[in-house]
Formats: structure tokens, sequence, C-alpha cells
């Protein structure tokens, strides 16, 4: 029954897989150090992956800044919006349930995703790639775009999962969240530090929002759709766990681009099969034994 | 005393109200206000924030529909079958999700809801894109006549006063005092005895069933049933409705339904401008105004009668 499966088609969807499994880490990278963090489950992530898309091209068609330019200052605008977003929203809500920090936020993205909607449209817009062409590996072509994604989301989960685990600033991070009397008392500002996790958090989305400009439409509804998957990344590597977000975000980019191979019809269930299962066989989430349990 | 006069009132002007008012406008103002209460029972009672309630508003849509098209069942029991159908999803959501408490809770549902949506958007028998159509709408017990819109209401009005009094049964029982209690510090709770997870699981599968009530009598009242029913964009709705009503209070399903259901009708025009003026409302009903307007009236009417 497999007769149609050639060495080509599944490693082009392997490749696939990797290039959306590398967008699920880095936004679920970016969701669980905010949760982890700060205990707020940041439901305009995708909203604000969206705005970095859209800054990089309004950069590139106004300004004329190309994509690498775009790389950074996107990051950074966006990044200055969520901090500016924490100050006026989370913050006069954060003694509260958490519950109202998911919702505010939710009510964030309708906002932000109906401006986008009146001001673009809701189609999708086409980002020129800065990298054209690409290589044959003989078994399959490559674009040289994707490959660059990939090396480089890599090395960006990696980065930030040792700023947040090992480095001083990290510790700082992980502590005014935690125990924020007593980091306060050491003379360390603690609102400054909140406002870090999430404008670093936030600076993740949107340049994965740049990364995937060049592949997928820039389009208001991106990020909407990818939050979704990303929830159930999160959910299944182990709420607030860095590492079970990054390595869960390829691995269901990966079954993701097999189902496709394998049984096609049912490549948009996969990934809510597995979170389904992982919530019946290990509650706690994969990743999260080896994490200190909350 | 005064209760009973409000009461009375109320049921004369909702009796009254066809008259004047377009029928399906109230109708949809009902099938809200019983998805609604549904919710509000498992967030402002039992402290449980399901992301995902479209999919059994949605899915008993398509149910009731599915049934009405093609059986010769009455509509009453298509009612039945769609609510009870909705509560055995509910259960089985409730024992997948309920063991995580809180905010992943609400993770979980949304994606859950998210696979029904794929779901039924490859079913065979729901029209995909297009939808559910021409669903029709049968005798009420075979031999009462509800197609026209001016009787329908009064079945649906029915069946609307039923679903809140269900709720205040729930409610106002042992039962629901248990869960407030859950809601309010589960750790006791579950120290004097009683399993939480269980009770939270028959929470979730009574809101579904009168969810899936909503939904029926929504697919009879439109005669259609369609995707966008299923869609995170109505469970956000619901989830609006029910904080700018009034948490936890019994009028506030109702009124926040009222509102919303009226705003998106005069808003309809405006196109994005209303999705966009919805946030803004929401998020100002977040940072300023969590009580909702039945709360708020009810602490302005303590401040103002009970002190004096």
């Amino acid at each position: 029954m497999f007769d149609h499966i050639t060495i080509q088609l599944l490693m082009g969807q392997l490749l696939i897989g990797l290039i959306n499994g590398s967008f699920y880490a880095m936004l679920a990278l970016g969701l669980a150090i905010i949760f982890g963090l700060m205990h707020v489950v940041n439901f305009a992530h995708g909203a604000l992956y969206m705005l970095g898309a859209f800054v990089a091209l309004i950069l590139l068609n106004t300004f004329g800044v190309p994509y690498w330019g775009a790389l950074v200052i996107a990051p950074l605008v966006v990044g200055a919006f969520g901090i500016a977003m924490e100050r006026l929203i989370l913050k006069p809500i954060q003694e509260l349930d958490h519950l109202y920090s998911l919702l505010a936020t939710f009510a964030a993205v309708l906002i932000i995703e109906g401006l986008m909607r009146l001001q673009f449209g809701a189609s999708g817009l086409p980002y020129r790639s800065p990298m054209p062409g690409g290589v044959n590996l003989g078994f399959m072509f490559l674009p040289w775009y994707r490959g660059w994604v990939l090396v480089f989301s890599l090395i960006v989960c990696v980065a930030v999962w040792y700023l947040i685990e090992k480095t001083k600033l990290g510790a700082y991070l992980r502590a005014a969240n935690e125990r924020s009397e007593i980091v306060e008392s050491f003379g360390i500002n603690v609102p400054l530090m909140k406002s870090l996790t999430y404008g670093l958090g936030v600076a993740l989305a949107a340049l994965g929002g740049v990364l995937a400009a060049p592949i997928y439409q820039v389009s208001p509804s991106m990020g909407s759709n990818l939050m979704i998957v990303i929830f159930a990344v999160v959910v299944i590597g182990g709420m607030g766990s860095i590492i079970g977000a990054i390595l869960t975000g390829y691995l269901i980019g990966i079954v993701e681009g097999l189902t496709k191979v394998f049984y096609p019809e049912g490549s948009h269930l996969a990934i809510f099969v597995i979170m389904i299962l992982a919530l019946i066989l290990r509650p706690q989430g994969l990743f999260s034994a080896a994490e200190k349990s909350r | 005393m005064t209760r009973y006069a409000l009461f009375a009132v109320l049921g004369i002007m909702a009796l009254a109200a066809p008259f004047h008012v377009y029928p399906i406008l109230l109708m949809t103002i009902l099938c809200f206000v019983v998805f609604a209460a549904s919710f509000n029972l498992l967030l402002g009672y039992a402290g449980l924030l399901c992301f995902g309630h479209a999919m059994f508003f949605g899915t008993a849509a398509y149910i009731a529909g599915w049934l009405l098209k093609n059986t010769a069942i009455t509509i009453e029991l298509a009612f039945v079958v769609s609510a009870l159908a909705m509560a055995v999803l509910g259960y089985l959501v409730g024992v997948i999700s309920a063991r995580r408490g809180g905010i992943q809770f609400a993770m979980i549902t949304f994606a859950i809801a998210q696979f029904i949506y794929f779901l039924l958007l490859r079913a065979p028998f729901t029209g995909g894109e297009d939808g559910m159509q021409n669903i029709p709408r049968s005798a009420l017990f075979g031999f009462i006549d509800v197609s026209r819109s001016f009787t329908l209401y009064y079945l649906i009005l029915a069946l609307t006063v039923l679903a809140i009094a269900a709720v205040y049964r729930i409610v106002h029982s042992p039962f629901g005092e248990v869960l407030r209690a859950i809601r309010d510090n589960e750790a006791r709770v579950d120290s004097l005895g009683f399993n939480p997870v269980q009770f939270k699981i028959l929470a979730i599968t009574l809101s579904a069933g009168l969810a899936g009530l909503a939904g029926a009598m929504k697919a009879s009242v439109f005669q259609i049933a369609t995707l966008h029913d299923v869609s995170w964009h109505v469970s956000g709705t619901i989830i609006f409705m029910t904080l700018l009503g009034g948490l936890g209070t019994l009028a506030g399903p109702v009124v926040g339904a009222a509102l919303v259901v009226v705003l998106h009708d005069y808003l309809a025009h405006f196109g994005e401008w209303a999705l966009i003026i919805q946030g803004c409302v929401f998020l100002a009903v977040i940072m300023f105004m969590r009580q909702g307007i039945v709360g708020a009236a009810k602490a302005l009417y303590r401040r103002v009668f009970v002190r004096a």
C-alpha cells in the first residue's frame, strides 16, 4: 500500500517537517519562557509572530531595508511593542488568577489581527526569498533558504536555552519571577526583569515571523493558525519546560511530515492525536520529569 | 417579593417580544443565553476555563441537523439526542483534561476543539466549507407545527427557561457547593475526601450537554450548521459574553448574550471594526470590570439600598 513512497517524497516531506518543526520549536520556546517564568499563557504569541513577518514586509517594501536588516530590526520593534503590552495590560492584572492574563492576551489578538486585516486585507502577501536557488543533494533538492532556516533556528533555540539556564542574566530572570520579594531585596529591578522576560519571548516570536515570511505567505491570520499547533506542542512537552518545548517542536514537525507521506488525510489530526495520547499516558508532560515540578 | 414581580415582568416581556421584535434575533439571543449559561456553569462555578466550548455547540448543530434532515425524528428528540451526545463528548474531554487544572485545562480544551474542527471539516456529512443547509424544522412531538419562526420562538423560549432552571438547580445543589469549593480551594476539598477530578468531569459533562442543547436549537433556528460554529472565534465570543454579563451569576449570561448578539447585529455593517471593537470591550472588561455588568449592578444595588 506504500508503493507511491519514493526516497524523494520521503526526504522532501521530512524537510518540510523539519522546517515546520523549527517554527514550532521557536514559538513554543518563547511561549514556554513566558509561561515558565511569568505564569502567563501568551495567547498573543501567534499574533506577534505575524507582526514580525509584517514588520519585515513593511521594512522591505516601504523603507527598502533588506531581509538581513529585518532579521535584527523586526524582533527589536515587536519586542518593544511586547514590553509596552506587558506594562499596559499584563502588569496591572499580574496578581489575579492566571486565567485573566490568558483572556487579556486573547482580546489583544482580536484587536491586533483586526487592525492588520483592516490595513492589509485578509489574503497572503508574498515576500521575496533573500537566498534564491538551492543545491541538489542527489536524493533531494534543498533550497538554500530552507537550509538557512534550519541551521539558524537551531542556533537560536540553543542560544536562548543557554541564556536562560546557564547565564547570570538568565538566573536573574528566573529568580525575579520565582521569588520576586527576595530578589527585590537584593536590589534587582523586578518589574524590569518581568518586562525583559516578556520582551524576550515576544522577540523570539517576531524572529520566527521574519524567518517565516519568505516561506509562507504573510497574512494577518498566519499567527492564529500556528498558535493552535503551538498550544498542543507546549501541552505535550510539559508546560514551562524550555528543553521540552524545543524538542517537542521538532518532534511534532517531523511526525507531521511523515504523516503526510504515509497517511496524508490525517496530517492535520496527527498532532492532536499525539496530544491526547500524551495526556492519557503521561499527564505531567513528556519532558517535565527532568525539570523542577511546579 | 420584588424578585417575583421582576420575574413576572420579565416573563410577560418574553412572551410578548416576538410581536414587536424579529423572532430570529430573539431566538439567536436565547440560543446564546443557554450556551453562555453552560459556559458559566464551568468557569463561574467550577473555575474551569474551557477555551473550546464551541466544539459542543457546533457539533451538536451538525448532529441535530443531520437527524432532522435524514430521519423522521421529531424536533424535541433531535434536541435531546444532540445534547446527550455532547454530554458523552464532554465526559471524554473531561477524562482527558480534568487532571490538569487551571490554565492548562484552557489550552487542552482549545486544542481538542481544534481537533474536532478538523474532524468535522473532513467528515463526509458536514458539507465541508459550505456547511449543512436546509435543515427542516420537524413537528414538535410529531403533531405541533413549529416551522414558522413565530411558533418556534415559544419552543426555544420554553427550553431556555428549562435550561436556566437546570443550571439554578445544579448550582444550588450540594454538588454545586462542592464545585465552588473546588474553585476556591481544591486541595482542601481533596483532603475532605471528595475526588475533585470526578466532580470536574461531571461538571464538564453537564455543561457540554447544555451547550449541545444550545447548538441543536441554533441549527433549527437558522436551519444551517456551519464550521464557524465550531471555530475558536465562537469559543472566544462565548467567553466574552459570559464575562461581560457577569461570571458566577445566574443573570450574567442572559445579559451578556443579549448585549453581544445585539451588538453583533448592529456592528455587522462595520466589517473588520466589529471584531476590533469587541476586542477593545473585552480587554476593558478584563482590566476594569471583572465582575461584569450584573456583578457591578449587584454591588451598586447593595451600596445604594442596603446601607441606607
